[in-house]
């Protein structure tokens, strides 16, 4: 178990090239993030966490679907930290398992309306499946 | 002035005006945007990921066929101009990146020269201000937008991260307001202007859009504006689907109107 999670620590650091001990704890990224009130871990705590190996909770944690890759906390970080690459990457480990797709062909005609651009289509899948 | 010009797969579908009047206006300018004789789709974001490799090669794939033509690669919407620029940024400074990029491209039919990062990528509204000039544009306006409060909606695209995109001061830009006096109508700055409208998570979260959607067309609202123009037909598409008081236009749709020609291109 132990060594699974340090495993997948370090494949997070790796496909996102953070380094989360520049981080400084101010607060900044989670404070421009718009989607700050849908998150249950906010992006300073994803940047904490990956550091001090605590994965599961983020594993776990719808938070990983709401980052809406906005640069903004790449933008704002005095620290140069990056923090949505981080998220990017948790999501990534999880999306990236057998049978982990987050969204599903098959939901698509569901949500579906007459004026839905193509962007939105590809957007979404790029991020919540693979 | 012949500029390799991507348009993207929306722009064929759902957001034809934007490439429709972006011809028209560039016709008007004396810039031909010729496409590449085939092009897939830029995958609508960018994944920051770097061992994502495969599916940023039609981003690649665009480059090249500009490279090869010693022309910029042009693009309109602002997603596809994201993806291009950081994908191009990720190939001229990340090695690991590149070299996995060129074992991919050395074993298509036709293998193209090793691409390492060389061409130029630039939005419409940059070959605009840059290439061909505000003064340009200005000569050839036929119909200025006299009187018209234009809120510019930058969004997250345009701008961020601002070290690669390198378009514009992501926290107070002014491109999109120089064009539009340029034009002849009203900017009107709004504290909104350079924040998110939700993407793509629309899909996963309606909620979540329409909230960060209001807050935006709100917020042009409140400052005055009458109407709103953007470059990104998903911050288009979630602004009006969440009942935008305003109309959004597309920025090109404008610039066409005020050159004089944009109802020869209405309603094909
Ligand atoms: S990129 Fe994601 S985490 Fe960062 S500010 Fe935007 S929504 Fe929040
Ligand atoms: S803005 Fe940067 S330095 Fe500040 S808490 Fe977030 S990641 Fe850390």
């Amino acid at each position: 178990m132990e060594n699974k999670n340090e495993r997948r620590r370090e494949e997070i650091l790796r496909i996102s090239g953070v380094n989360p001990r520049k981080c400084m704890k101010c607060g900044k990224c989670s404070a421009t993030c718009p989607s700050y009130d849908e998150m249950e871990y906010h992006p300073h705590e994803f940047v904490y966490m990956v550091e001090s190996g605590e994965l599961a909770p983020l594993l776990e944690s719808k938070s990983i679907y709401k980052c809406l890759t906005c640069f903004a906390c790449v933008e704002r970080c005095p620290r140069g930290v990056e923090p949505a690459k981080l998220i990017e990457a948790v999501r990534l480990t999880v999306i990236r398992e057998k049978g982990a797709n987050h969204l599903k062909a098959d939901d698509i005609p569901a949500k579906l309306d007459e004026e839905i651009p193509q962007q939105l289509l590809m957007s979404a899948f790029r991020k919540y499946s693979k | 002035m012949k500029v390799t010009y991507f348009p993207g797969c929306t722009l064929r579908t759902k957001a034809k005006e934007l490439d429709r009047y972006a011809h028209a206006a560039c016709n008007a300018l004396g810039v031909e945007l010729v496409e590449p004789d085939t092009w897939q789709c830029c995958g609508g974001v960018f994944s920051y990921a770097k061992d994502e490799i495969a599916s940023k090669l039609p981003s690649v794939r665009a480059l090249i066929d500009a490279r090869d033509k010693n022309e910029p690669l042009v693009t309109v919407c602002s997603a596809c101009h994201n993806v291009i620029k950081q994908t191009n940024h990720q190939i001229k400074t990340d090695a690991d990146f590149a070299f996995r990029m060129n074992n991919y491209l050395a074993q298509e039919k036709d293998a193209p020269a090793p691409y390492n990062g060389e061409t130029k990528v630039l939005h419409l509204l940059e070959l605009i201000r840059d290439e061909i000039g505000f003064d340009k544009v200005a000569e050839k306006v036929q119909k200025p937008l006299t009187g018209k409060k234009i809120a510019a909606y930058y969004g997250c695209l345009l701008l961020r991260p601002s070290k690669t995109m390198q378009m514009d001061d992501p926290e107070n830009p002014k491109i999109i307001e120089d064009l539009i006096r340029v034009l002849g109508g009203e900017p009107v700055i709004y504290p909104a202007r350079n924040e998110c409208c939700g993407g793509y998570i629309a899909l996963e979260d309606a909620e979540s859009a329409k909230k960060r959607s209001n807050s935006i067309s709100d917020s042009a609202a409140a400052h005055g504006a009458d109407m709103i123009i953007t470059a990104c037909p998903l911050c288009r598409y979630n602004l009006i689907k969440n009942g935008s008081k305003l109309p959004v236009v597309y920025f090109t749709e404008l610039l066409a109107e005020a050159l004089g020609v944009k109802e020869d291109n209405d309603g094909e």
